[in-house]
């Protein structure tokens, strides 16, 4: 596949590995952002190849793992109406909710359906004008415009019975309470390349100058993430802290014009709380007032209060890179994909998941 | 965010007042929204999330600095590092 | 309380396997699917096998002895959704899977039983269309379907059709094939791309469909693997069914208890499977197959039972995908930038990702 195959090509990944070992003088850790980012580079074992004084960690980039207990657990409530289908994207049907999981709601007799793009969720509104069809609205900024255009089509084509549950999150709060927190350890950013093809990248150049931190826009493939890495090296090699795009291809400055658009047509920011990290001051979307009638919150109201979360997970620390999944006294053990504790060990893009199924050993935290 | 694919623009038509689109991606071909893509052309590629292009593949740029890297990578490994399974924990 | 007021409850004697109910996932023929069998059919079902446990060998299909002749046998149910996929239906589904099944522990398949469940509702024609098409494949497999049993269900309870199939083949002398039969040294043998079935189905299942060119790769097999059994010591084979080829070279990983790596770059997949996979997220490897079989061969003759492969319509693109090694049983996979990492069973289905 073009602009795909060429970016896994071993000889130029080899002398990437090579530069950034030249490159590296001292010890410098690293974040990359996007769960995607974590998958290629737990898969092909890019973090194991890289020199011991470039260290990893995983960033909290993961929608799924992310998405709030309760919206979980309203996710679930809504599967098991009999007036109601639930329609989601394939990665959120096993994390794991107050008590079950989507899965599970299915089995249950819940009417639960995968699709690949909002759209899909719209034509079965189309198809079943008895039942309200509530779309679970996960992702970061890559799928808001997706999700506004479905929910915009909604309304104007008249499909009254399509709602929204909506659990968007933003990257740049996540990122800055990562900075901001007590002990953080992360010097610099590989950016989320999706995000960044939609948003630009300009609002990360207040935090890049803010809090001194090069910021690195990278893509998603080996080669992409072994040239984000070597250039938030030599950034920190010189004492730079700029936003630079590796990601040239497919991300330009100022964003996507018209996808932003339809996003603050449809959406407005609110606080939100982060799976597993707690509320993030502005880092989340729920619908404007013009599209209320689309929102499956108003709809369907949350009934009960959801279960806290297992206290051994600490899901919390690994989404903000302070422990590895390794780390944690569960992992693989009281803690696998068969029976996760918490959701990074769900979605194949959590890091949990990614370490675990890549046959990672449990070790001893570094003190 | 963010499993993106990038496909190639096949054709270009409208449904229910939407740019819609279909893509090909290496022999599997889809229908797409185009909506943010609004200039996009049949025979440019595009990055699809979620049945949307998100954006337009910059194929100048894409091709300038692959062949940087192509003249990195011709340049170096003449001594390839073996498998490094058990290097790291 | 007299008697006849005190509650009656059921408690199940047979020690569960964990979990209420059972999900889809049981069926995807991963890890649970693998626990369901271990702890449940297996231990309380192998009783009853007077031949020390036959059941407990989980292979493709059982080998019994009956009056001095080696007969396989075998069973697969099918209820693939939808239907009707791009190159095949149910119905020829159902006839080569379990021709399939006898060939791989090298038997000659020779006799099926095929039970159809059908959902009230079902159009006649869809049905006509399918027997057709079980005919049509018998013929090509050179089987005979020589009893069956038709039952209907109320409407919602079927998805339509359901079919299970049996059958009986004969194992010639000499010819030893079983899954407990790999050794370190051996090399690991692919019969034909991977991914192919799997990616059609998906192309039209709702929510996810897309066009593409690709169908399923169903076929009987019988004839590859008599070639590739003439050509040399085949010591197991296995075909890729649900769960993949990953799956596969567990379970034989498991059951001859030995280790085995596999290299990326070399097992064979079609360019629209793997973009079709790129798209939605998933790996090729964890997808099922209809059509393709998994060799373990001796060292000295894996060149000619690769070339035998070869030289059949089935087998064209037979490729050398890995090798046996000793140490506990794991599977690893060797990827493009050359690290080794374990391939190991998934929990259920893979499901499309957005991230």
């Amino acid at each position: 596949m073009k602009f795909l195959d060429e970016y896994r090509d071993e000889r130029i990944a080899r002398a990437l590995l090579e530069d950034i070992a030249r490159a590296a003088t001292r010890p410098w850790v690293l974040m990359e952002v996007c769960g995607g980012q974590t998958h290629t580079l737990i898969r092909q074992g890019i973090d194991q190849l890289l020199p011991s004084n470039v260290e990893l960690v995983h960033g909290p980039g993961c929608p799924v793992c992310v998405t709030p207990l309760a919206l979980i657990d309203d996710a679930i409530a809504t599967a098991k109406r009999p007036d109601a289908i639930l329609c989601s994207f394939g990665d959120m049907l096993r994390v794991p909710g107050s008590e079950e999981d989507l899965f599970m709601a299915r089995a249950a007799g819940g009417d639960v359906r995968v699709v690949y793009s909002p759209l899909d969720a719209l034509e079965i509104a189309r198809r079943n004008p008895d039942k309200t069809i509530v779309f679970f609205a996960v992702g970061f900024e890559t799928t808001a415009p997706a999700n506004a255009m479905a929910v915009r089509q909604a309304k104007q084509l008249g499909i009254a019975n399509f709602a929204l549950l909506v659990a968007h999150v933003l990257v740049p709060p996540a990122i800055m309470a990562i900075l901001v927190s007590p002990g953080n350890r992360v010097q610099g950013f590989l950016a989320p390349g999706h995000v960044c093809a939609v948003q630009g990248w300009r609002e990360y150049e207040p935090i890049a100058r803010g809090f001194g931190v090069p910021l690195v826009v990278t893509g998603f493939e080996p080669i992409d993430l072994l040239e984000g890495i070597l250039m938030a090296v030599k950034q920190l090699e010189e004492g730079r802290a700029e936003v630079q795009n590796q990601y040239v291809r497919a991300v330009q400055r100022d964003g996507n014009a018209p996808a932003q658009a339809v996003v603050a047509e449809v959406f407005e920011t609110c606080d939100r709380a982060w799976r597993g990290i707690g509320v993030i001051e502005k880092s989340g979307l729920r619908l404007r007032e013009a599209y209320r009638a689309h929102d499956a919150e108003l709809l369907f109201p949350r009934e009960g209060v959801p279960a806290s979360e297992s206290e051994i997970c600490i899901a919390g620390l690994v989404l903000r890179g302070r422990a590895k999944p390794s780390e944690c006294p569960a992992y693989g053990t009281l803690c696998t994909p068969e029976k996760p504790l918490g959701a990074p060990m769900v979605s194949s893009e959590g890091a949990c998941a990614a370490y675990f199924l890549a046959g990672r050993e449990r070790v001893e935290a570094a003190t | 965010m963010c499993l993106g694919v990038p496909g190639k623009v096949i054709e270009v038509f409208e449904e229910e007042g939407l740019r819609m689109g279909t893509a090909d991606f290496g022999g599997i071909k889809r229908k797409v929204c185009l909506e943010y893509a609004p200039e996009v052309e049949v025979g440019r590629f595009v990055v699809i999330h979620v049945g949307f292009a998100i954006s337009i593949v910059d194929e100048e740029e894409a091709a300038r600095s692959y062949a940087l890297l192509e003249e990195m990578g011709n340049l170096e490994g003449i001594d390839l590092p073996q498998d490094p399974e058990g290097v790291r924990g | 309380m007299n008697a006849g007021e005190r509650e009656f409850q059921m408690v199940c004697p047979v020690p569960l396997p964990p979990g209420e109910t059972i999900l889809l996932g049981h069926g995807s023929g991963g890890k649970l699917t693998a626990q369901l069998i271990r702890e449940l059919f297996v231990p309380v079902l192998s009783g009853s096998d007077g031949d020390a446990s036959q059941l407990s060998r989980l292979g493709d299909a059982a080998v019994v002895e009956v009056n001095g002749v080696r007969l396989a046998f075998s069973t697969d149910s099918f209820v693939v959704q939808p239907a009707f996929f791009p190159g095949s239906n149910i119905g020829e589904l159902a006839i080569n899977g379990t021709v399939n099944d006898l060939a791989m522990m090298g038997a000659k398949p020779l006799y099926l039983s095929a039970a159809l469940i059908l959902e009230e509702g079902l159009p006649m024609a869809t049905l006509g269309i399918v027997t057709a098409s079980m005919a049509e494949a018998c013929k090509l497999a050179g089987v005979a379907l020589v009893t069956g049993d038709t039952k209907v269900v109320e409407r919602g309870s079927a998805d339509g059709l359901f079919i299970t199939t049996s059958g009986i083949g004969v194992v010639p002398e000499g010819v030893e094939v079983g899954p407990a039969r790999a050794r370190p040294g051996d090399v690991v043998l692919v019969s034909a791309p991977v991914g192919s079935h799997g990616v059609a189905v998906m192309s039209r299942r709702a929510g996810i469909e897309f066009e593409s060119e690709l169908v399923s790769d169903t076929a009987p097999l019988t004839g590859l693997v008599e070639a590739m059994l003439a050509a040399g010591d085949v010591r197991c084979l296995r075909d890729a069914t649900r769960g993949g080829l990953a799956s596969v070279l567990n379970e034989l990983a498991e059951a001859s208890r030995v280790s085995i790596t596999a290299v990326e770059s070399d097992v064979p997949v079609l360019p629209a499977v793997r973009a079709a996979c790129e798209m939605l997220g998933l790996d090729p490897l964890y997808v099922a197959n209809e059509g393709v079989c998994v060799a373990i061969v001796s060292p000295e003759d894996a060149d000619n039972v690769l070339a035998a492969a070869r030289a059949n319509p089935l087998g064209a693109n037979a490729a050398t995908i890995g090798t046996v090694g000793d140490g506990s049983p794991k599977v690893s996979l060797k990827t493009g930038l050359g690290v080794t990492r374990p391939l190991l069973l998934l929990t259920g289905d893979q499901l499309p990702r957005i991230c």
